[in-house]
């Protein structure tokens, strides 16, 4: 039967037919688009009028931009401190063989399960000033209690962490628990007989050993930082003025209702850099081991 | 079961942790650590407390108390008002999810198949672009793929937002199955290919009736990530299949006038009610799609 012979040869390359169209025209294809129009003068619709690294020049120049990039990084610096932080604490906490186990991960995770917008909206009421946590100590007595970052300017984008610190911990936790479990437990019996104290034995053992949870956390953190932008919408709509911008946002607004095609690319080419940045390392590591491995990463 | 582990990390086996093994009554540090877990609880429910607590008071109570005082004169009339707001929204959201899950997985499956038992040619190297993309910013690729579905003049319409979930949801969807299907013995593909399987029918027959736990898996992961989609929802459902995500947050932050505090929660518990619910019913299934897709990954 020579001829199903043929069909079953090429099966599999009509088989991921999709998935080739899906890298090559939506993934590749998209990010060269987007790079070619950052290079031309493109406002409302796409233009070929090439224009140089004008728009770039632009782009930095632009306040709010900079504006942006400087809330991206604080906000990535703290979001990421505080969800290593208190998910490796309640990890920690947790592989202390403790009851309710099961009902304590729940808890910790299930804000995961809720989308940015609901996250960021039901923020946005507890934070309210006068009426949310604010108002309800007030009433409580402490008179003087204030917690209005989220009308001000300097302090707005750490409301958006706190935001999504709840929403996001949950999942380191899950994920350093998995990596706490798989550490031998012979470690802490010897730790013990030598009389090292507890809290030294999983900060200066236990969590090296965790290299390789902590790079993928922090991977998974640092691509959520990038792509900021639901919670900001419903949280701060990018406000008070523009003090909680942040890049993603940028390049929406411009896309989208500021008729900037050229501007926005450039944006979004910007942002792409520390992302590919961060990958290069990764997938030079992933292709190596799987060169020594036999091929079979 | 068993299957799923092979995909998952291996689940946690509880090793008790030396001090707590040999004392089980409570000392001083027993006592810490279940004080410092149950305030993180209290914390993490927090937010859901004051979402469900606000939902059922009427608008004066909340102009006058506090947010975490219980309702004095419970009512359940912001729910009617909020399912009124958001129902439209919640039906599209069923709309674009279900064809946004079976697309997917169906095509996460066939191509997590193709390259783990068939490997053509240069499908690695296709595979890592793939999983490569799931960190890029969708802000890259966002204008481009608007420009294509203008011109194929689908743009605006269920067929475009479910094509473009087909296309974000398939680095993850290929990797859960690719994963999967590692874990299956060569020798049984071997076996079925001398029996004169072909390409289809090996999947048909063999594989795709194994895969039940990954596709729930697949299943719980993209349902929850399209029902929390936003930004993809906002951009190219058009004005008529706009999710509920969207429609929740133009509800509240477009509306002018008073804020109806009582009706935004009860129209944010109801958006994020579905993931929630799959959440809490799922348990550990959810929990292993989140380390399955993050960890290999």
């Amino acid at each position: 039967m020579p001829a199903q012979r043929l069909h079953s040869r090429f099966s599999p390359h009509l088989a991921l037919l999709p998935m080739a169209l899906t890298v090559l025209v939506a993934y590749i294809g998209g990010a060269l688009w987007t790079l070619r129009t950052s290079f031309t003068a493109s406002r409302t619709f796409p233009s070929d009028t090439y224009i140089g690294v004008a728009q770039y020049v632009r782009l930095f120049d632009n306040e709010r931009w900079l504006l942006s990039l400087h809330n991206l990084a604080v906000y990535g610096a703290a979001f990421i401190v505080a969800c290593m932080v208190i998910g490796f604490v309640l990890a920690v906490f947790i592989d202390q063989n403790v009851k309710g186990e099961g009902v304590l991960r729940t808890v910790f995770l299930y804000p995961y399960a809720m989308s940015f917008i609901a996250t960021g909206l039901v923020w946005q009421w507890l934070l309210a000033p006068g009426s949310g946590i604010e108002g309800a100590m007030r009433q409580l007595g402490f008179e003087g209690f204030s917690f209005d970052w989220i009308v001000h300017q300097d302090l707005v984008i750490y409301t958006v962490v706190i935001a999504t610190t709840w929403q996001a911990s949950g999942l380191v936790m899950a994920l350093m628990l998995a990596g706490l479990r798989g550490i031998d437990p012979e470690i802490y019996k010897a730790a013990r007989l030598d009389g090292v104290p507890a809290w030294r034995v999983y900060l200066q053992i236990v969590l090296p050993m965790l290299g390789p949870t902590v790079a993928t956390v922090f991977l998974l953190l640092t691509t959520s930082v990038v792509k900021l932008f639901d919670a900001v919408v419903a949280m701060t709509q990018g406000g008070p003025g523009i003090a909680s911008e942040v890049p993603a946002k940028f390049i929406m607004d411009h896309l989208f209702l500021r008729s900037n095609i050229g501007l926005a690319s450039s944006g979004a080419v910007t942002l792409l850099l520390p992302v590919l940045a961060l990958l290069a390392p990764y997938a030079y590591a992933r292709s190596r081991r799987a060169r020594l491995n036999g091929g079979r990463a | 079961m068993n299957r799923l582990q092979a995909a998952a990390p291996p689940m946690p086996i509880a090793h008790a942790p030396a001090a707590a093994r040999r004392k089980r009554h409570l000392t001083p540090a027993r006592i810490g650590v279940y004080a410092f877990l149950i305030s993180a609880a209290l914390f993490f429910l927090l937010p859901l407390y004051v979402m469900i607590n606000t939902s059922f008071k009427p608008m004066q109570e909340i102009r006058m108390g506090n947010v975490f005082a219980l309702p004095v004169a419970a009512t359940l009339d912001p729910w009617r008002d909020a399912w009124g707001a958001v129902s439209h929204g919640f039906w599209n959201s069923v709309a674009i999810a279900v064809p946004s899950t079976v697309i997917p997985i169906l095509l996460g499956a066939i191509n997590g198949y193709a390259l783990s038992f068939w490997r053509p040619r240069g499908a690695n190297l296709l595979f890592g672009v793939l999983l490569a993309g799931a960190f890029i910013p969708v802000q890259v690729m966002i204008y481009p793929l608007v420009w294509m579905m203008a011109h194929a003049g689908v743009f605006g319409s269920l067929p475009a937002i479910v094509v473009v979930h087909v296309i974000f949801g398939m680095p993850l969807m290929t990797l859960l199955f690719r994963n999967y299907y590692a874990s299956v013995p060569h020798e049984l593909f071997q076996a079925a290919r001398i029996d004169g399987g072909g390409f289809w029918r090996i999947f048909l027959q063999v594989m795709l009736p194994m895969s039940l736990p990954i596709v729930v898996v697949a299943a719980i992961m993209q349902v929850t990530g399209v029902w929390n989609d936003y930004i993809l929802g906002l951009v190219f459902a058009g004005r008529e299949n706009l999710p509920m995500t969207v429609q929740l947050n133009n509800v509240i932050n477009t509306t002018t006038g008073t804020r109806l505090y009582n009706v935004n929660m009860a129209a944010t518990i109801l958006t994020a009610a579905v993931p929630l619910a799959i959440y809490f019913i799922s348990g550990r299934w959810f929990v292993r799609g989140i380390a399955a897709g993050a960890v290999k990954g």
